[in-house]
């Protein structure tokens, strides 16, 4: 444990990528398989199942430190984490735990099976044994997030350092279901359990934002162009009769979609699709706040499947005959994936098509109305690459449709997390209803620290009322919110929700009253909406 | 009636028609510190502690200003002023008003703990006790200094060996020169950039003991600078001298390093835990040394601060001013 906690102190000290792979590979080339692969499942996001609640560490947490409720929330909002606070309010012991990470996480393993005060007196105890840094830690265990920007790539490339395995094997290896209190670090490493390996997926090629002239990627005839579709990306795998549906969030989300399950039946043997997952009605894609109703369930009801009908939006093949072949070029994957699409006409089964163009100017007028397909821009793939793993820039691009704005006034703001006193950062926008405002949208990112100093400061002197660390103030700063999507939204008091709110800029030339009606969304939402 | 009140000028003395760090332009103010906040342009009398003088002259340029010794006492229609160290920079001081049987002491910044440089913080005895919280929260907790004067020398050290300079951000005056005091017997030598090098020199100016330092110059180049320690507010670290530096590490000195998310805002190496303000206890300690009754919080978490006095006996109330928003930390 102690060793994982200098680990994670180093991996802050640094914002240099190389040095904190360099720090990665030092800690497993110096650490027991037990804890080195209790330290790669952490780090690919994998922590034992939650025994305790927050609202359980916090009221214990602000019973050890002697302080009241109130404060220890005031506390938990400004520095804006948990584990953190927990670490910086609790006094440090004299001594330090030295048991290993894997004992550590195997009782936290063990926690959930015990009563509320049997858990309250194993937390309490583990915090007066541990240092600050290891307290941090060890909260961490149980809430998961270490935000070290230590992404799976960097792990990966220092086990690859450390075990000499290249990082696309090293890749697939970590992906799917495996549980290291259920393996070995040699046994996840180098020998691969078989029913693992049938539901293991490809990892992702993930395409990169166009950041050049499309004219500099040279002669069009090179490349392939398709519609991006916002639903998730996944893979569908089917392989010895069994159907496996990933998503890239690295989750297996087979049941919560039967009917893909049904399609993936209908596949040969070792097939294994790279895809879009979208709602789809009459053609017609719905919106992706509809399509999460769905990921969050374990079953779905049939009521659920008619609302929300689900299918595969194919954009690429990984594995045909149960042969690996994404070293094949794009085009002749694409040409396979062609001819069993035809072949099996399932209604849960697209292909996505290729768009036909001759100039780049064809496609970028494509692009700036891509919503109007109900598609989020256009893809960009060389008709000759391979199928690679992660975000390799070059040869994949993603070249999206620009996007939607509006005015909208100032209602309420909250002080952002963890950073300098009274800075107003998070803020809530409204749209005119006659003469009343109605919030439609939150929105955190944009603005320089000076614009965010300077709004402090008004809200500061404009505050209307004080709803715990939320301010109402007076309807007069106006700001251009730029999004990607809007749809119906009965959760919110506008009707609308907003995909990606953030502030484009600062209309200190608008007043107020000129800023977006409700009917404005409204009108808006309605042009982008299928029926 | 209030000895000490605020109205749109800054905080007032109504009795004897005088400001104390206004943030408006005023006849007659007392000056608690030099930093920004605090001590503004356009006044046209200033009275400040005698060793702020020379600050205050290289800040402010020609003004009418006057200087006080601390505990020296001057009357202005009958209230008596008087500075107190408040240990926050070099010169700095509380400010204590007393008239008609009362005595009010308005802190400015402070700390408790003993940088080594300042003259330390001397607890007032008063009725009223108008307090800053900028690190107002039980979550700040400073760590010893000379605890942290270690890890900054170890990583400047460290640095050194791999041949790569260090940058440490740290407010021009204040800041800067406790580091620069309190690094002297670091592996190398200390440039420091303009707008740190003129502070330095005021403030030896005002009799402080500050050990030499270099001027960072564009003529330097990289050979130049290998080994050494760089100390330059953030805003001056510019892309000349990333391009000259090529490879270095940088580092914050402030209070705010304490968490995390902080630190990555700043987006620097490393962050050093060092303040110049009180930190949660240090507050606490200030607040009952000087036995006051009546605890006025302003700049910084007033609104926990009061609430959790109140909670504990005092009578504690919130004043909202225009403090903190570009002060040293």
């Amino acid at each position: 444990m102690k060793r994982f906690c200098r680990l994670i102190d180093r991996l802050d000290t640094t914002t240099d990528t190389n040095k904190k792979v360099a720090y990665l590979a030092e800690f497993f080339d110096r650490t027991e398989d037990a804890d080195k692969l209790q330290a790669v499942a952490l780090l690919s996001g994998r922590r034992p199942v939650r025994a305790v609640s927050g609202k359980q560490l916090r009221s214990w947490a602000a019973d050890e430190s002697g302080i009241s409720d109130w404060l220890f929330e005031e506390c938990y909002a400004i520095v804006g984490d948990l584990a953190e606070t927990i670490a910086l309010l609790l006094p440090n012991p004299a001594g330090e735990s030295s048991d290993s990470l894997s004992s550590w996480l195997l009782r936290l393993r063990n926690l959930k099976k015990k009563n509320g005060e049997e858990k309250r007196t194993f937390i309490v105890g583990a915090w007066s044994s541990l240092s600050k840094s290891g307290k941090f830690v060890f909260n961490k265990l149980i809430t998961g997030g270490f935000r070290i920007g230590v992404s799976q790539k960097l792990m990966v490339r220092a086990l690859a350092k450390h075990t000499g395995l290249t990082e696309n094997e090293l890749a697939h290896r970590l992906m799917g279901n495996w549980d290291p209190f259920e393996t070995s670090f040699k046994q996840l490493i180098y020998d691969r359990d078989e029913s693992v390996r049938l539901s293991s997926p490809y990892p992702f090629y993930l395409a990169s934002p166009l950041d050049v002239l499309p004219e500099e990627l040279g002669d069009g005839d090179q490349w392939l162009a398709e519609f991006k579709w916002d639903g998730i990306r996944s893979q569908m795998i089917a392989r010895e009769g069994r159907v496996f549906l990933w998503s890239r969030g690295e989750e297996l989300i087979t049941s919560s979609h039967p009917e893909l399950e049904e399609l993936g039946k209908s596949l040969p043997d070792g097939t294994v699709i790279d895809g879009e997952l979208v709602a789809l009605k009459k053609g017609v894609p719905l919106s992706f706040n509809l399509m999460q109703k769905r990921l969050n369930r374990k079953r779905v009801s049939a009521a659920l499947m008619r609302e929300v009908p689900v299918a595969l939006i194919a954009y690429d093949l990984l594995e045909w005959n149960s042969e690996d072949i994404r070293e094949k070029p794009l085009y002749e994957r694409r040409e396979i994936l062609l001819s069993l699409y035809n072949q099996l006409n399932h209604p849960k089964l697209l292909y996505s098509d290729a768009i036909t163009w001759n100039q780049w100017e064809e496609l970028e007028e494509m692009r700036v109305h891509a919503r109007e397909y109900y598609s989020e821009g256009i893809m960009l793939k060389r008709r000759d690459s391979t199928y690679e793993s992660g975000r390799k820039r070059g040869v994949w691009w993603k070249w999206k449709t620009d996007p939607l704005l509006i005015d909208g006034v100032l209602m309420y703001a909250m002080p952002g997390k963890g950073k300098r006193t009274n800075l107003f950062t998070d803020y809530t926008f409204g749209a005119w209803d006659g003469d009343r405002l109605i919030p439609f949208a939150k929105a955190y990112s944009g603005l320089t620290d000076e614009e965010f100093r300077s709004i402090s400061s008004f809200v500061r002197r404009n505050t209307l009322e004080r709803h715990g660390p939320v301010r109402a103030v007076k309807a007069d700063l106006v700001f251009e919110l730029a999004f990607e999507g809007i749809a119906p939204s009965a959760r919110h008091k506008s009707g609308v929700a907003l995909r990606f709110p953030r502030m484009r800029r600062w209309r200190k030339d608008k007043p107020a009253s000129e800023a977006c009606t409700l009917e404005e969304l409204h009108v808006l939402m309605k042009k982008f909406q299928p029926e | 009636m209030d000895l000490i009140v605020e109205n749109e000028n800054g905080l007032y003395v109504p009795e004897a028609d005088v400001y104390l760090d206004p943030w408006r332009k005023v006849k007659k103010a007392f000056i608690s510190h030099i930093h920004a906040d605090h001590c503004r342009y356009g006044n046209l009398q200033y009275i400040c502690p005698r060793p702020s003088l020379p600050i205050l002259k290289k800040r402010m340029g020609p003004v009418s200003v006057h200087g006080l010794d601390y505990g020296e006492k001057t009357t202005v229609r009958g209230i008596e002023f008087s500075f107190h160290p408040a240990g926050h920079i070099p010169g700095s001081a509380q400010i204590r008003v007393a008239g008609q049987g009362r005595v009010w002491v308005y802190s400015g910044d402070y700390k408790t703990r003993s940088d080594g440089l300042s003259q330390p913080f001397e607890p007032v005895k008063c009725d009223t006790f108008i307090t800053e919280c900028t690190f107002g929260l039980p979550v700040y907790k400073w760590p010893k200094q000379a605890e942290v004067y270690r890890s900054i020398l170890e990583w400047w050290n460290e640095n050194k060996q791999n041949g790569r300079a260090v940058v440490l951000q740290a407010y021009s005056l204040g800041k800067a020169q406790r580091l620069i005091h309190g690094l002297r017997e670091g592996p190398g030598p200390i440039f420091c950039h303009s707008a740190v090098q003129q502070m330095n020199t005021a403030v030896r100016k005002a009799g402080f003991d500050l050990p030499k330092t270099r001027p960072l110059t564009k003529k330097l180049g990289k050979e130049d600078l290998k080994g050494a320690l760089i100390i330059i507010s953030p805003t001056a670290f510019t892309g000349h001298w990333t391009k000259v530096l090529k490879t270095y590490e940088t580092a914050s000195a402030s209070g705010w390093m304490l968490i995390r998310e902080a630190k990555r805002r700043r987006s620097v190496d490393r962050g050093f835990v060092v303040s110049d303000h009180a930190d949660w206890e240090g507050l606490i300690e200030a607040v009952k040394a000087t036995g006051a009754e009546r605890i006025i919080c302003t700049h910084g978490y007033q609104q926990i601060f009061s609430r959790w006095l109140s909670e504990n006996g005092w009578r504690a109330e919130e004043l909202t001013t225009e403090y903190g928003e570009s002060a040293g930390d």
